[in-house]
């Protein structure tokens, strides 16, 4: 499968219903190792959904999804095995508010990687480092802001070494002054080369990071391309209509 | 690290306390205010003075103070009584060593400890001569064990950090091992139905709380499972426990048990309540835990499973500990209650603090005193099952806010 293309994530026709309610309808996507996607598209349109059903936390009712060369299925080792390739990191942060920042980070690599304690605070200390929050490592989460909760959250999935990160709305919950800490590690990131899918209203680090936006509406994506082509020149009323209420 | 919040800011200016002024504002405001002040102090007065004059005149200490033994073990024979002893040191070693590992509440259990120790050995020392004279080493032993509770105390600050794991396992085997103790093994064994007292209170909840608390903990997971077997058998187990007295547990347990089973196994009375104790309290903490587990946010869950994580794992590092953590306060209640609570086996037989208080009143020594000595009896019963009571309260406090300096 991996050998055939470079596609890291494949979507095919995939379909979520909450009971009569049709949350994804359809949606096939191809993503490119390395690659930056951005998803957006109005509330309630589906984009977290849709993420959510990459690495299982949703699941999905038809359709085909193959993540690293690893065909999703009910089979719990085939989720396990997607959930160590791909991390996430969430609108609310989701640190574990009973351990301490150096713990949330080694907690992975100690139970699922089976890697020493000591080696696992080395690695940790050295991404706290790069998200620039090494100095609260013995804190618990709730002493942070916001924005550094977020950074120490990224800092976990990185401790997991993932292929493919999931960003949902990482800084729809942060007051305005830290959505940019953020937004820069998330470039940082970006440029290292870790696909990634993000779902953000951020249109400036869409336009700037991005290698392609995806717009979804009621459960199906509507438009996709490069960003030049998106915000300058997109071609469904849905888009234009979103666009003029976003920008 | 810079958690410490500056202390040197300047207070508050605090009004100077004048007596006068004090009493004019809380007691004596209005003229309603004044009466009900009045009649209350005048009730305060007379209870209080009525209690004093009850406890200080009247002579039925003497009937609590000469069954000493029996309070506190029961009929537990006089030439075993290194037994309780020795396990008495156990726990006194260990609790030195935590309060000087852990200090905190760890220590100030510790000074509490030592403190009764001494308090009871100078009680002891004010004691008439009973009669059967009792063995002369209880002051030299009370003294001993607080001695070595001081002297686990030092050892405990010298050693440090690394006894931590030591003691912890030791207060895990401290519980089979005491029971062995107790109860002597090859030929000198203790029958349980000797066992009783204070003894026997504490056995039967500290037993009821460690053996109630993994059972609990299943329970609680099991009705959250997503198995609908599992879930509904402890459903069904939850609410029929739930449902029904304590007390008709333990007769249960007591007099119908032996019809079901088969007339050579004979169950000992003392574990009969014990298991009796433990299922009935694990319903209720099921239904603690369970409180507990529902107030974890599922972003909790989420980011554990995205994390790889298995269900296992996840149970046992994430949301089991918050939830454990945002029930110790009711847990501590319920496991006061259940201490209480014991004291119904009284009812079935077995001589617990309050089955001896019972015991003590019906000594025929006692039938000259005018209205019998059930009043002091009691009394003396009803300070012990309150310092106990009021020592897990407290330690609850001290464990919450010394878990709560970091959350959230």
């Amino acid at each position: 499968m991996s050998d055939k293309s470079e596609d890291i994530i494949v979507c095919e026709n995939v379909s979520k219903w909450f009971g009569e309610f049709r949350a994804l309808n359809d949606v096939s996507i191809r993503v490119k190792k390395g690659e930056v996607v951005v998803v957006c598209g109005p509330s309630g349109s589906g984009k977290s959904t849709f993420i959510r059903t990459i690495n299982r936390l949703e699941e999905h009712q038809q359709g085909r999804i193959v993540v690293d060369g690893i065909e999703m299925s009910n089979d719990i080792r085939n989720i396990d095995a997607i959930r160590r390739e791909v991390g996430m990191v969430f609108q609310q942060f989701n640190l574990f508010p009973h351990l301490t920042v150096l713990q949330n980070v080694t907690l992975a690599p100690v139970w699922v990687r089976k890697k020493t304690r000591k080696e696992s605070e080395q690695r940790a200390l050295e991404l706290l480092e790069r998200v620039g929050i090494v100095e609260q490592a013995l804190k618990f989460p709730g002493q942070l802001s916001g924005g550094q909760q977020q950074r120490v959250a990224i800092a976990r999935v990185l401790a997991m070494e993932p292929r493919i990160i999931l960003f949902d709305e990482p800084t729809s919950a942060l007051d305005p002054e830290m959505v940019k800490e953020v937004l820069d590690v998330m470039k940082t990131l970006a440029s290292e080369g870790i696909t990634m899918i993000c779902v953000t209203h951020e249109m400036g680090f869409a336009r700037e990071v991005a290698d392609r936006v995806v717009f979804m509406d009621r459960g199906q994506i509507v438009e996709e391309g490069t960003p030049e082509h998106f915000f300058t020149n997109p071609h469904h009323e849905r888009t234009k209509l979103f666009l003029s209420q976003i920008l | 690290m810079a958690t410490e919040v500056s202390q040197s800011q300047a207070r508050a200016p605090q009004p100077g306390i004048d007596v006068p002024g004090w009493l004019r504002k809380n007691l004596f405001s209005t003229w309603y205010n004044s009466l009900i002040s009045i009649v209350l102090l005048v009730i305060v007065f007379q209870v209080v003075t009525g209690f004093f004059q009850w406890a200080f005149t009247t002579e039925g200490w003497i009937a609590a103070a000469s069954n000493g033994r029996l309070i506190l073990v029961g009929r537990y024979p006089a030439a075993e009584l290194w037994r309780p002893q020795l396990a008495l040191a156990l726990v006194a070693v260990l609790l030195g060593l935590s309060g000087g590992v852990w200090r905190g509440i760890a220590q100030a259990l510790t000074i509490g400890f030592a403190g009764m120790m001494l308090v009871l050995t100078a009680l002891w020392t004010q004691l008439p001569p009973a009669n059967p004279p009792a063995p002369l080493t209880t002051e030299l032993v009370l003294v001993g064990i607080a001695a070595l509770v001081g002297g686990a105390y030092a050892a405990g600050r010298a050693g440090g950090e690394r006894l931590r794991w030591p003691i912890i396992a030791g207060w895990f085997l401290a519980y089979p091992m005491i029971i062995l103790i107790l109860q002597g093994f090859g030929g000198a064994t203790v029958p349980t139905n000797l066992w009783g007292g204070l003894m026997l209170t504490m056995l039967l909840s500290v037993s009821g709380i460690v053996l109630s608390f993994p059972l609990g903990v299943l329970l609680a997971l099991g009705r959250r499972s997503s198995l609908p077997v599992v879930k509904f058998f402890c459903v069904v187990y939850i609410e029929l426990i739930r449902g029904v007295p304590l007390i008709t547990v333990l007769f249960m347990a007591q007099l119908m048990l032996p019809l079901f089973l088969p007339s050579e196994v004979r169950i000992d009375a003392v574990v009969r309540a014990v298991v009796a104790v433990t299922l009935f309290s694990a319903a209720y903490l099921a239904e603690n835990v369970r409180g507990g587990l529902q107030s974890i946010p599922k972003g909790q869950v989420e980011a554990a499973r995205a994390l790889g994580l298995n269900v296992v794992k996840t149970t046992l590092l994430i949301t089991l500990p918050q939830a454990l953590k945002a029930v110790i306060p009711v847990l501590v209640g319920q496991f006061i209650s259940l201490f209480k609570d014991t004291s119904l086996v009284a009812i079935i037989g077995l001589l617990d603090l309050l089955g001896v208080a019972r015991a003590i009143n019906t000594q025929p020594e006692w039938l000259g005193f005018p209205g019998g000595v059930w009043r002091e009896t009691f009394f003396v019963v009803a300070v012990i099952y309150w310092i106990f009571s009021f020592t897990m309260s407290r330690s609850s406090r001290q464990i919450e806010a010394n878990l709560n300096r970091g959350a959230r």
